[in-house]
This record gives C-alpha cells, sequence and structure tokens, in this order.
C-alpha cells in the first residue's frame, strides 16, 4: 500500500478531517435549505466554501482552548465541537440550543465546549479573545485562544488594537483571517492597499502565516505550528487563509453583483471538501466505501440535529427578562 | 450612614476599595492608561502597581477600544476586569464593545457566561475643560439593558460600591465624577459594603424631594440649606446607582413630599431626570401637588469659558431659585 500520509498526517487525521468538513458543508447546506423554506427566523451567513479553514484550526484545539467567531460562525461552533443538535436548534430560535434562543446565528455562545460566541460586530472577537488570552496567561491555564475573522475586519481598529495587544503582552493567542476576498460585497484589493494580510504581522512583530484556505491539511500545519507556539509562551501569530465563499454575503444575497461567475466557478473547481477526497482515493488512504461511510455518518448526525431542533419547544415567553443581568 | 471615623478623599475611598479587592481576589487584573508607575492621571491607582505588579496593574497606550474589548474578553473568560478609561469622554472610542459585547453577552448566552468587568471613568465638568472632557452621558448606559451604572457622590460610598461592584458578576460602568476627587468624607475602620441599588437619603425633609446624583448631590444639599432658612423643607436623595434603581425610596419620598425636583449635571433631553419625572408619574401620580420638574446642565457643548460653562451647569443659586419659583408659584 502507498504511503497513506498527507502532510505528515496519519489516515485516521486525514478521514477526521474529511468527516469534519463534511460536517460543515451538510450543515450549511441543510440551514440554507431550511431557510429558504421560510423555517428559521432571522438571517444567516453561510460558511459554504471556507471548511478547510474552521476544520484544520479547530483541529488541534483541546477542548478548554477557546474561540471567538463571526458573523460566518455555524462552522467554528462545530468545528470546536458544539454539537450540531445545539448549533442547529439555535439557528432555529428553540430553547434547547446553546442560547436557548437568545442569541441565534450571530450570537450564539457555548463556553462548556470552549466556544465563546459568533459575533454580529464584524473585528470585536479581535480584543475579546485578545482579553480571554490574557486571563489565560494569568490564571496560567495553558489555555490558548483562537479568534476567526475577515478580510473585511483587518482595516478596523478592533484588528489593530487587537493584535497590537496580543504582541506586547506575548499573549496565547491566533488570529485568524479568513480572506474570502469581499467584505459584504466590497473586494479586499479595493478596500486597502496593501492586500496582504499577513504582511500585516510586522507591523505588530508577530509571525505572519499565508496558507491556501481551501488545503485543509496545510492550515491544520500551520494553525499547529501556530497553536504549539502560543500554547509554549511564544506569543501570538497572524494566519491569513486565502479563502472563498460559495454563496452570497448572507443568504437571500446572490453574490454575483460584485464577483464574476467565472471567479465563483473557479473557486469551486478548488473546493476542499473534493480536493480532499480526490487526494484520499488517489492516494489510497482511503477506499471509496469508507468514504461512503463517512458520509453516511455525517447525514445521520445531520438528521439527528434537524430532528431534535425541530421537536424542540420555543422558549417559554414568561423567561423574556431572565439572564439580562449576570447572577 | 456614611459616618466612619476617619477621614479620606474620595479618589482615595477607590484606591482602598482596590487595594482590598485586589488583595481578596487574585483574579482582578486593572486595565487602563497610566494606572501603573503613575498611579493614574487622578491619583486613582496611587500604589496599586508597587504593591500588584505589572501583571495585574495593565498599563497601556491610548487605545480605549482594544484595551476595553480586551478587559471583557478577559472577564469573559474567568478573570475579574477593571477597565479604566480615565475620561468619561474617551469611553466612547469603545462603545461598540461596552454597548455590544458586554452588556449583551449574559442575556445572549442564556446566563452561561458571566462578564465581570467594570468600566470605570471619570466624568463630569471641573477646571474647563472644555467640550471633549466634561462629558455626563451616564443616561446612554443606563438605557442599555445589561449595564448596571453606578455614580457616588461621597469616599463612602465610592469605596462600599466599587467593592460591591468588583463582587458582581456582570459588567458595571462605574463613574466618579472629576469634580469631587478631592472632596473628603468619613469612612469607617474595617471592611464595609454599599450594595447596589439602594438609595441614599441625605437629608430628611417634608415639603419637596429634591433627586440628585453624584456632584449635584453636593448642590442639592447646599440649596436644601438656603431653602431651610426660607422655611422650605427639602428632602435630598442620592439613588447611588442609575441601574439598579431604588425607585421605592424615590417614590416614598414624593408621597412624603408631594412635590419632586431633579438635579441633574447632564442635559434633560432623555436623560436620568426624565427617567425620575416618569417614576413620579407612574407611581405616585396622585400625590402629586406640583407638576415635577428638572434643573438640568443647559443643551450645549461644555463651553470652555469659565463664564459660559458656570451658566451651563446647575448652580445653588440656581437650583434654590428653580425651587423657590415653583413652590411659591
Amino acid at each position: 500500500m502507498e504511503k497513506a500520509t498527507l502532510a505528515g498526517l496519519d489516515v485516521k487525521q486525514l478521514l477526521d478531517l474529511y468527516r469534519g468538513m463534511l460536517q460543515l458543508r451538510e450543515f450549511e447546506l441543510k440551514v440554507q435549505e431550511l431557510y429558504r423554506k421560510g423555517m428559521l427566523p432571522g438571517f444567516v451567513h453561510l460558511y459554504i466554501g471556507e471548511e478547510a479553514v474552521a476544520t484544520g484550526v479547530c483541529s488541534n484545539l483541546r477542548p478548554d482552548d477557546l474561540v471567538y467567531s463571526t458573523h460566518r460562525g455555524h462552522g467554528h461552533a462545530v468545528a470546536k465541537g458544539v454539537p450540531g443538535r445545539l448549533v442547529m436548534a439555535e439557528l432555529w430560535g428553540k430553547s434547547t440550543g446553546s442560547s436557548a434562543g437568545r442569541g441565534g446565528s450571530m450570537h450564539m455562545y457555548a463556553p462548556e465546549y470552549g466556544f465563546m460566541g459568533t459575533n454580529g460586530i464584524v473585528g470585536a472577537g479581535i480584543p475579546l479573545a485578545t482579553g480571554a488570552a490574557l486571563s489565560a496567561k494569568l490564571r496560567k491555564s495553558g489555555q490558548v485562544v483562537v479568534t476567526f475573522f475577515g478580510d473585511g475586519a483587518v482595516n478596523s481598529g478592533s484588528f489593530h488594537e487587537g493584535l497590537n495587544f496580543g504582541a506586547v503582552w506575548n499573549l496565547p493567542v491566533v488570529y485568524v483571517c479568513e480572506n474570502n476576498l469581499y467584505a459584504t460585497e466590497m473586494a479586499f484589493l479595493r478596500a486597502t492597499k496593501n492586500t496582504s494580510v499577513q504582511s500585516r504581522a510586522a507591523a505588530y512583530k508577530m509571525p505572519g502565516i499565508e496558507v491556501n484556505g481551501s488545503d485543509v491539511t496545510a492550515v491544520y500545519e500551520a494553525a499547529h505550528e501556530a497553536i504549539e507556539r502560543a500554547r509554549a509562551d511564544g506569543g501570538p501569530t497572524l494566519i491569513e487563509a486565502k479563502t472563498y465563499r460559495f454563496g452570497g454575503h448572507h443568504e437571500g444575497d446572490p453574490g454575483t453583483d460584485y464577483r464574476t461567475r467565472e471567479e465563483v466557478e473557479e473557486w469551486k473547481s478548488r473546493d476542499p471538501i473534493k480536493t480532499l477526497r480526490e487526494k484520499l482515493l488517489t492516494s489510497e488512504a482511503a477506499t471509496p466505501d469508507t468514504i461512503a461511510r463517512i458520509e453516511g455518518e455525517v447525514q445521520r448526525w445531520l438528521d439527528d440535529a434537524v430532528q431534535f431542533a425541530k421537536d424542540s419547544p420555543e422558549p417559554s415567553a414568561a423567561t423574556v427578562l431572565d439572564h439580562v443581568f449576570c447572577a | 450612614m456614611g459616618e466612619g471615623t476617619r477621614e479620606v478623599r474620595y479618589v482615595e475611598a477607590g484606591v482602598e476599595a482596590l487595594q482590598e479587592e485586589m488583595q481578596r481576589d487574585e483574579t482582578i487584573v486593572y486595565i487602563g492608561q497610566g494606572i501603573g508607575p503613575r498611579g493614574g492621571n487622578f491619583r486613582q491607582t496611587r500604589g496599586l502597581w508597587q504593591e500588584f505588579g505589572d501583571d495585574r496593574l495593565r498599563d497601556t497606550g491610548i487605545c480605549e477600544l482594544g484595551a476595553t474589548g480586551v478587559a471583557i474578553g478577559a472577564a469573559m473568560a474567568g478573570s475579574r476586569a477593571i477597565v479604566d478609561e480615565v475620561f468619561m469622554d474617551f469611553s466612547l472610542e469603545a462603545m461598540t464593545q461596552i454597548i455590544q459585547q458586554a452588556a449583551n453577552v449574559s442575556y445572549a448566552s442564556n446566563g452561561k457566561i458571566k462578564v465581570p468587568v467594570i468600566i470605570r471613568a471619570a466624568m463630569g465638568a471641573v477646571g474647563n475643560a472644555g467640550a471633549h472632557h466634561s462629558h455626563m452621558f451616564y443616561g446612554w448606559f443606563a438605557s442599555t439593558p445589561g449595564l448596571k451604572v453606578v455614580a457616588p457622590s461621597t469616599p463612602y460610598d465610592v469605596k462600599g460600591l466599587l467593592k460591591s461592584s468588583l463582587r458582581d458578576n456582570g459588567p458595571v460602568v462605574f463613574l466618579e465624577h472629576k469634580g469631587l476627587y478631592n472632596t473628603k468624607g468619613m469612612i469607617p475602620e474595617g471592611e464595609y459594603l454599599v450594595p447596589l441599588g439602594e438609595a441614599r437619603i441625605h437629608r430628611e425633609g417634608k415639603d419637596i424631594t429634591i433627586v440628585a446624583i453624584s456632584r449635584m448631590v453636593n448642590v442639592a444639599l447646599q440649596a436644601a440649606e438656603v431653602l431651610a432658612k426660607e422655611g422650605i423643607s427639602a428632602e435630598v436623595i442620592d439613588p447611588r446607582s442609575i441601574v439598579p434603581l431604588d425607585r421605592k425610596t424615590i417614590a416614598n419620598s414624593i408621597r412624603k413630599t408631594g412635590r419632586l425636583a431633579v438635579v441633574d449635571e447632564a442635559p434633560a433631553m432623555c436623560g436620568f431626570a426624565g427617567e425620575m419625572l416618569a417614576l413620579a408619574c407612574e407611581e405616585r401620580f396622585d400625590a402629586l401637588d406640583l407638576p415635577p420638574f428638572r434643573i438640568c446642565s443647559l443643551p450645549v457643548p461644555n463651553p470652555f469659558s469659565p463664564a459660559l460653562e458656570k451658566e451651563m451647569i446647575p448652580s445653588v443659586e440656581r437650583v434654590t431659585k428653580e425651587i423657590r419659583e415653583r413652590m411659591n408659584g
């Protein structure tokens, strides 16, 4: 049998990465379907196309490590280990959701899984994650904190001030920019003169790495190095993962008013899940049967989450005033 | 209440509270500009860095947005944090973190995440600092569900309320008045706490209730002295915290006096004073012998000129005159 490894990962790790990405993809496709049927309230920003980033990064984290996420955060939550049931029920506004229906897509918290929130405010998670890393350092907990954010965040004050603190205090935090090239509709190259996000790390004297965000093993490797450095008190890292959302900014935005169809198709041809599947099969790390088995597992996991969310009760109206203030 | 055996300045009372609580709870970390070796722009952290060091007294550059977000993030993750905005005006740089993050996290996480963070800031007019260093916008914070808002007027209350705030599991906006930092008052030896949400009746009276907060408490008390000589007996109440608000003490006083004046250094529009009038109307309308009224700063940016700023902010003379005219009207 051919050497069944890629980027130094063994077969089990590779299959876990495949399963992880597939979970995020299938989850979001289901959210899209339910949303289009009018079953989910609010609005949603889907992670389809960017699965390699959350999966590659979070596969390196311990359960007690912390993640601060974004408005496009369902994938981060699931990748960090929040059960699909809790995420789906939260998107449905149900009492069994991770925030008991008080948060929804952009305000979803599951600290029991180290998931410190999606966020409706672009860039806001960067200082928060930096502060969590300060806390981890002061408490000597050994935790590492990861914050995800898009290219839309890197021209904000939160990015600058957060990275500056992380660097000057040498905190155990990893800044992961999911550069999908568009902040809503604004092309990154129209928003800034310096379109290399990782190069900005030099301004704070921290390592900066650019990685192919469609290649989960490359993301895994880059994140592994950064997370291990942070855990060893080596300070923060800025990772720029070049990625792309296959859909619009939010569900309902076709995403083609400001992007050409050719560009979208070109990125779709580099689908991170399809790419890994082909590599697994070509290298004989996995057989078609193994792939099919994983797909079946993911489908059952998703069906269970949807059924759970669907069957769950709405929050009781009598609880509307609960938890405004911390007990 | 407020009696003690030891005279301290308002600013020193805050330092004592911090020192005692930081000794008691090693998870407390203090973040802000100039709060380390310098001991704070107003001496509001004097001596703490020498005792607790760089780890727990985190001097920062001038970056309130980042510093406030860092403090909130630390509080979400298991520390207790204080972020010192120094001037309240500078908290504007950090407003998104205070309003959008700190205030919402408890509710949006269904109570799973506590946010024990204090947003500490010095407010109000002093020394003709002008429009960028004199703001009084506590009403903005108070109208945001999830934030507690505290504004002590005496050294006794500073110490007791700051200690209570440092034991609260949620975000507290703790607002001191720059014009009070050097005022003195008595405090007891040993530990005491002042709970949030308990108003203080500074002076009992029977003809009119005056509600005032922060530095305006002193103005109201001086006005009450003048009015007493004219035969008007004023009761002066300091809510001490705007959120939570001790509605009962204020409502009971209005029932007794039948009249309400509110003295506020903030402008009247959509503010704390208006909220007190709403309270009077909602809870004691039948008891009112006079329409409740506000004596507020004039609706202008703080002027630089001493002559103009004096005109803007409620003075003892203006408060006395307004109350006298209304009472006799």
